[in-house]
């Protein structure tokens, strides 16, 4: 039972990064919702938001990690051209894209993936910032409360489509 | 105009933005983020119309184009962030329009890295 060091960087990116986004988007959404007065005392409030402040950095500095392990080492060698005659299993991008049936997978799923995966870190860091520098007014000001929850929401969407794709296209054609 | 700060405000639930005090960072915050957005859809449809552009981006040539579209984004949001809370950092702004201006910033970038929004603007 081994892994090659290829498999390993996939892993990473794909499961072990994802899963702590995941993590920490949930504990996040439950402590943005709940940041409420009428929910919690002031004592409640302080200790909350120690949680707040840290599963939203830790949600920013996951999406970070997540893109650049993505985009600088996963996908060259997803990118590698095939050369002529070679196994075209051994070059994913080149594989999905000789058969019809697979091509979208990178046409649409790839395409659409490497780009929109960038939103998250950008969104997540801007939300960790406004939970860092406007912590007790975020639970005073329900308006400015939405709309933090709502830059969340919007990073994690981009994760998520850029979870799903890489996940389908790693089943369609791995990086081996 | 006096700025109040955050300690002036009781503690208590309000419904509106109007009574939020400093603000400015955080529509910097927000805004900037939507442009670094809206770059990287701009670069990404660009890049598909012009072979020359797509070029021009190849940073990292194992990457190719994605690593100059991504890092001229990421460049394009702190810069923008910088000057912006530069601008507002000591005043109040409006949160409701700086939201709005973030979404439609982002919701503008989500469109330019649609592959079939973008493919529209393919070179022959």
């Amino acid at each position: 039972m081994s892994i090659t060091s290829r498999e390993f960087w996939t892993l990473t990116h794909g499961m072990i990064l994802g899963a702590l986004f995941l993590l920490s988007f949930a504990g996040g959404l439950a402590g943005l919702y709940s940041l409420r007065p009428e929910l919690v005392t002031p004592t409640g409030l302080k200790e909350r938001l120690v949680r707040l402040r840290l599963g939203t950095s830790v949600m920013a500095i996951v999406a970070w990690l997540t893109v650049f392990t993505g985009t600088y080492i996963v996908y060259p060698w997803y990118r590698t051209p095939a050369p002529q005659g070679a196994d075209l299993s051994l070059f994913p991008k080149s594989l999905l894209i000789a058969n019809p049936n697979t091509a979208g997978w990178h046409s649409f799923g790839m395409e659409w993936k490497e780009h929109i995966a960038w939103f998250a870190p950008i969104l997540a860091t801007v939300v960790a910032y406004l939970v860092w520098k406007y912590g007790p007014e975020l639970a005073r000001n329900n308006q400015f409360r939405k709309m933090v929850i709502a830059l969340f929401i919007i990073a994690f969407a981009s994760a998520a489509i850029a979870g799903l794709f890489g996940a389908l296209i790693t089943k369609a054609a791995p990086v081996l | 105009m006096t700025t109040r700060t955050f300690s002036d405000v009781k503690v208590k639930a309000v419904d509106t933005v109007d009574a939020v005090v400093t603000t400015g960072p955080a529509a910097a915050a927000m805004v900037a983020g939507g442009i670094g957005a809206l770059m990287i859809g701009l670069l990404t449809t660009l890049a598909e119309a012009s072979e020359v552009i797509a070029n021009a981006l190849k940073f990292v040539k194992p990457v190719g184009p994605l690593s100059g579209k991504t890092i001229l984004g990421v460049v394009a949001w702190l810069i923008s962030w910088f000057l912006l809370n530069l601008a507002l950092k000591d005043r109040d702004s409006n949160l409701s329009k700086a939201f709005t201006i973030t979404l439609a910033l982002i919701i503008a970038g989500l469109l330019l890295t649609f592959p079939p929004f973008f493919e529209l603007f393919a070179a022959e």
